[in-house]
């Protein structure tokens, strides 16, 4: 079958059921719009693995043409155009797999809700949009699939539209991503001035000769490939909610939660990662770029995941620990591991699409409930919900043999091996934070699903496991959570899956010193029982278990003596405070400055009605010199005739 | 279709002539006749106008559908008109705008209505007129001529300030032109021909083209606006009925930039050149300071109005940047000149669609509630779920989103300008961030939320008229988003001339 045809059927088969919902949706009602998105979803994903089996399996040839020319501009080809290689087609399933599962979980999570038909158009848009981005073979398409995917985040954050922390939280998130898509246009000028196309593979291929340039810009010459490598990751910074763009992130928590695990935990949030590691034959140029990129990953990797310990809303700890883990793919694209960076994007997309849902179910049976105080021993009234979750929390502290242990200490081991500038520290930090995931997950884990149970009477009456089209994306998420790592660690992180698209030069090339002690998955989780990060994260759950399960007293007076930090966490280092005093008031102020002193003070009070004053001012004294008399006039008449006849009679002068 | 045809004469009498009789036709015995018949002038306007399209041959940047007679002998005046690559898309956009406009004023118009739909149909003529005329003297009676109806429309059919803003708008426009008026006659003493294309090949030494230059700057500055004197706009806005604001914003500030194109550039490319950092100043402030201003509006039109500034601002500045663009020792085959004016002449274009959605979008709030002011609104979503759903589209295209046409002049001003200076593209792109802020903060205070009052509790949906109105729109902004090579190829040809009179130095 003609490849070129799946490959533009993937994403226009989630178009077409956005379209059909979003437009029709009164008209087909709500079965008839969950069906067709479905439909669409389920096409995008089983042509979806079908590109797999072409690329990967049967070795097929790499797909790199233009749909259309969008334009062309002074020589510019401004094109929409795939790329699918290995590193597409991993996307691709993740993103469709992940999208399905969710469209699925849907319909029980949005059954009462009256935007159910635009809910279902939302997501299936958003699944083409992110198609998009991670086919594209070009950067003028991996802004617009950017920028639609932040479309798409801002409608369904804001989804309940009533709610005045949602629209709130959905104008956050538009904001904070457009400072980062300031940073990132930017960077694809740079891009375009230096390399003068918009093509990947032509940019890719000039980046030698770009690396020799300097740019002057006012301060100092700067190295133009670092210049284009640190302004597209601030673009990444923006996606991939890392610090200090990250404020957005927790807040996207008010949107509907099948949205908190597709698109701000599994994939669109990936999407900076995505960019980073497709971009590795810019970024291994830079070593300053790489730096930043490390470090901002491990500031994220470790303070965001402290303030997921002190938050008492489900699914804010699960968003605090996204930011926490995407922090450790960032550490990984710093480290020049992108390959063990996606692939920890792909495990994660597994378990925290599977926790999202979980916490998900969670609500549901607790009548919409998001405070973990209020619930307790919910493990024998949601077997499916408890058992999946639990897997979930295993494979995100990266207990040996699941999938996040492989990729999670894959990414700390090759941080051990790096040689750049600050990578001991940053090793430190990212195995500091193995022990602060532990505890926050088994603290949410043990406080919902263990323990007492907390909640009102006529909640636990109805406690009752969530209907089948729930669990069943939940066991669908879990298996792979579990197998996944085990399964593809070797040739993604080993063998030649991503030779075509990752570039890593060989004084950067962690990976290879890691092949080298690397001897087979079993030896590794034999090895993994007896390693550091283990210990740590074993040290998490059992300090999670006797704090929050064994002895909860602890916890309240460890919040009493340490009342500053727990302040410090709650508040979230003030960071939005800060912004908000900053950046919104402050522009306010400002505009009101520039408008009143400017527009209105001076242009209009001084400059134009006072220009119209002088000029009223001045007719009323010139008003004076017709004075209506004759000889005034004859007078005035013989000064001026004595004047020019002094001109003309000496014209030198 | 109509190749044979002497289309522009056709496109600038047919709504003047129209116009007269839609005037004659009068409305005693009911306005239904009078709507009628300009709703059909424009429409055939516009189907003539598509002639020029589908005729127009982009491969020459020669003037195209050219008519010339004798006019005034004595002065070497004519009757002279032809367009370009640059000129006919503007017409097209002046041809569609005007069919909205009809469509918009129909039943909300009540007060002499055939003097309002006669009004829109002769301003249209004639601002054809100003984009077709090829003799300077002609397009100087055009481009006075065209005031009259638009000061007509904002007098008659304003608000309660519209003394204030019709005076002030007239003013500021007609010491502007003055200044452009000398300059043409001193030019005409030079060469003895009133012919623009004339002047393009006219010598002039630096103090006659310096001038020369602020004398158009004085015009063009104005009518684009461009801060400092673009106070004007935001009043005559707020004053204006929708359909005035709508031809205001989508065409009329248009003319400003086609000047620049037309006579500043070509004619006084030396002068240009060394004032060139005065403009590209004049026009980042546009875009980050009255970006702030935008913020702080509590009124939706003033709130647009300063927007509009802002993203014309990206118009002067992708045509002023092109000698600091060529000045950079390339090292790509990209010049980027090219890249920068094709940026401005879609952002004209574009921001003609978009202005006029949010206009339109606006009056349809203004209809029913008659009230600009934000605070009156609040969770209109609520009781008018489709006419959100454009609000947000138009929204997202006022703030530049990649699909829309508003991303398309943008991204390619910002691409050009960043081999200017790094620090231009870097103000420039804080677009992003502002224009996505002034314009999302209206939208979740009008349409999100809760219902806040009885008035948006008893608004009721678009109606099958607007609902026509506002989906023409969306489609166009999408479809220019998505495909803009049609519009682009067809300015080439003329980019590539223009750039050829404004690379070469006009000092004798």
């Amino acid at each position: 079958m003609d490849m070129e045809l799946i490959y533009l059927a993937i994403p226009l088969a989630s178009l077409f059921g956005a379209i059909i919902a979003g437009f029709f949706g009164k008209a087909i009602g709500r079965s008839g719009a969950h069906t067709v998105t479905i439909a669409g979803v389920a096409s995008s994903f089983i042509l979806s693995l079908m590109a797999y089996n072409h690329i990967v399996l049967q070795a097929g040839d790499i797909y790199n043409q233009t749909v259309y020319t969008w334009m062309v501009s002074d020589g510019l080809r401004f094109e929409i155009g795939f790329l699918v290689d290995k590193l597409t087609v991993m996307m691709m399933c993740v993103v469709t797999g992940v999208s399905l599962m969710v469209h699925i979980y849907t319909i029980g999570y949005m059954r009462d809700d009256p935007g159910y038909q635009r809910f279902f158009s939302y997501i299936s848009l958003f699944t083409f949009s992110m198609l998009m981005l991670v086919m594209s073979n070009n950067f003028l398409q991996l802004f617009f699939g950017w920028e639609a995917v932040g479309l798409v985040s801002y409608l369904l954050i804001g989804f309940w539209y009533k709610k005045e922390t949602a629209i709130y939280a959905n104008l956050k998130a538009f904001l904070v991503n457009r400072v980062g898509d300031f940073g990132f246009i930017l960077g694809i000028a740079a891009v375009v001035m230096y390399a003068g196309s918009l093509d990947y593979k032509e940019v890719f291929a000039a980046a030698p000769q770009i690396s020799n340039q300097v740019l002057d810009i006012g301060f100092g010459e700067w190295s133009v490939i670092s210049v284009i490598c640190i302004l597209l990751f601030i673009g990444a910074m923006g996606k991939s909610a890392q610090v200090p763009l990250h404020v957005w992130l927790p807040d996207s928590m008010e949107g509907p939660t099948p949205i908190s695990a597709l698109i701000h935990a599994a994939t669109m949030v990936t999407a900076g990662i995505f960019m980073v590691a497709r971009m590795s034959p810019l970024f291994e140029f830079s070593e300053a770029a790489l730096t930043f990129v490390m470090i901002i990953g491990a500031i994220t990797a470790l303070f965001m995941g402290l303030i997921g310990i002190v938050q008492n809303d489900i699914k804010r700890v699960v968003a605090y620990s996204t930011l926490s883990q995407l922090g450790y793919m960032t550490v990984a694209l710093g480290v020049s591991a992108y390959s063990a960076a996606v692939f920890h994007l792909m495990t994660h997309a597994f378990f925290k699409a599977l926790l999202f849902l979980g916490a998900g179910s969670v609500i549901i049976a607790m009548h919409h409930e998001q405070d973990m105080r209020k619930m307790g021993g919910l493990r024998k009234y949601m077997p499916i919900t408890w058992i999946t979750s639990l897997i979930g929390s295993l494979a995100l502290i990266g207990f040996p043999g699941f999938s996040g242990f492989f990729s999670k200490d894959s990414i700390i081991l090759a941080v051990g091996a790096s040689d750049l500038p600050g990578a001991d520290i940053v090793h430190w930090m990212v195995l500091a934070g193995v022990f602060i995931t532990a505890f926050y997950s088994f603290r949410m884990y043990f406080m919902v699903f263990h323990g007492k149970e907390r909640m009102d009477e006529h909640t636990k009456k109805h406690l009752h496991e969530t209907p089948w089209v729930v669990t069943v994306p939940l066991i669908a998420l879990a298996i792979p959570s579990v197998i996944i790592g085990w399964m593809t660690i070797e040739p993604m992180l080993f063998g030649s899956y991503f030779a075509d698209a990752i570039v890593v030069h060989e004084s950067n090339n962690v990976m290879a010193t890691l092949k080298e002690s690397f001897h087979g998955q079993w030896a590794m989780v034999e090895h993994g029982i007896f390693s550091l990060p283990f210990l740590l994260a074993l040290s998490g759950v059992v300090a999670a278990w006797y704090i929050y399960l064994k002895n909860p007293q602890i916890a309240d007076k460890a919040q009493e003596k340490f009342s500053f930090i727990h302040k410090m966490l709650d508040k979230k280092y003030w960071i939005d405070e800060l912004y908000v005093k900053v950046f919104s008031d402050g522009s306010r102020v400002l505009g009101k400055g520039f408008w009143k002193a400017g527009d209105v003070t001076i242009i209009d009070g001084l400059i134009i009605n006072g220009s119209a004053k002088v000029v009223g001012w001045f007719a009323g004294v010139v008003r004076h010199v017709q004075t209506g008399m004759l000889y005034h006039y004859a007078f005035v008449m013989i000064l001026g005739l004595v004047g020019l006849l002094y001109l003309f009679a000496n014209p030198a002068s | 279709m109509f190749a044979d045809w002497p289309l522009l004469s056709l496109l600038v009498w047919l709504p003047i002539v129209g116009g007269v009789a839609v005037l004659l036709s009068g409305d005693k015995g009911g306005s239904e006749g009078s709507r009628r018949l300009a709703l059909i002038i424009s429409v055939a306007t516009f189907v003539l106008s598509l002639g020029l399209y589908t005729n127009f041959d982009s491969a020459t940047s020669a003037m195209q559908f050219e008519e010339r007679f004798e006019w005034i002998g004595d002065f070497n005046i004519y009757y002279h008109l032809g367009v370009d690559g640059i000129s006919m898309p503007l017409i097209i956009l002046t041809t569609f705008t005007t069919i909205l406009v009809i469509l918009a004023g129909w039943e909300v118009i009540q007060k002499r209505a055939s003097q309002y739909m006669a009004a829109f149909l002769i301003m249209e003529g004639l601002m054809i007129g100003v984009f077709s005329a090829l003799d300077s003297m002609f397009f100087y009676v055009f481009w006075e001529a065209m005031l009259i109806p638009m000061f007509v429309i904002i007098g008659v059919w304003g608000g309660p300030n519209r003394v204030y803003a019709t005076i002030k708008f007239f003013i500021y426009t007609f010491f502007g032109s003055v200044f452009m008026l000398v300059a043409m006659i001193y030019m005409y003493y030079q060469s003895g021909s009133f012919a623009i294309l004339d002047m393009h090949n006219l010598n002039l030494g630096m103090t006659e083209q310096t001038l020369i230059f602020f004398a158009f700057l004085a015009a063009f500055a104005v009518k684009v606006p461009m801060w400092p004197v673009h106070t004007w706009l935001p009043d005559a806005h707020v004053e204006a009925p929708t359909g005035g604001s709508v031809i205001l914003a989508a065409i009329m500030l248009k003319i400003g930039g086609y000047g620049f194109i037309r006579f500043a550039l070509p004619i006084t490319p030396d002068a240009s050149m060394s004032y060139d950092w005065l403009i590209i100043a004049m026009s980042l402030i546009a875009i980050v300071y009255i970006g702030f201003v935008a913020l702080v509006q509590s009124d939706m039109k003033k709130l647009v109005a300063y927007s509009s500034i802002a993203h014309m601002g990206f118009v002067t500045l992708g045509l002023f940047s092109v000698f600091q663009i060529l000045n950079n020792p390339a090292n790509v085959d990209i010049t980027g000149a090219v890249l920068a004016i094709e940026g401005a002449m879609v952002q004209m274009i574009s921001h003609g669609f978009i202005s006029g959605a949010m206009f339109l979008m606006i009056g349809v709030l203004y209809d029913r509630m008659h009230s600009r002011e934000i605070a009156d609104y609040g969770g209109v979503v609520n009781t008018m779920p489709v006419f959100a759903a454009f609000a947000v589209f138009f929204a997202m295209s006022n703030a530049g989103l990649p699909g829309t046409s508003g991303f398309v002049g943008e991204f390619m001003v910002i691409l050009a300008v960043f081999k200017a200076n790094f620090w231009i593209a870097f103000l420039a792109a804080i677009t992003l961030i502002l224009g996505a802020a002034y314009t999302l903060w209206m939208v979740k205070r009008v349409f999100y939320g809760e219902v806040t009052n009885e008035n948006v509790k008893a608004l009721k949906d678009l109606n099958q008229r607007e609902l026509l109105i506002m989906s023409i729109l969306a489609v166009s902004i999408l479809a220019l988003g998505l495909y803009p090579a049609p519009l682009v190829d067809v300015m080439h040809a003329s980019v590539d001339n223009l750039l050829q009179h404004i690379t070469q130095s006009k000092l004798p």
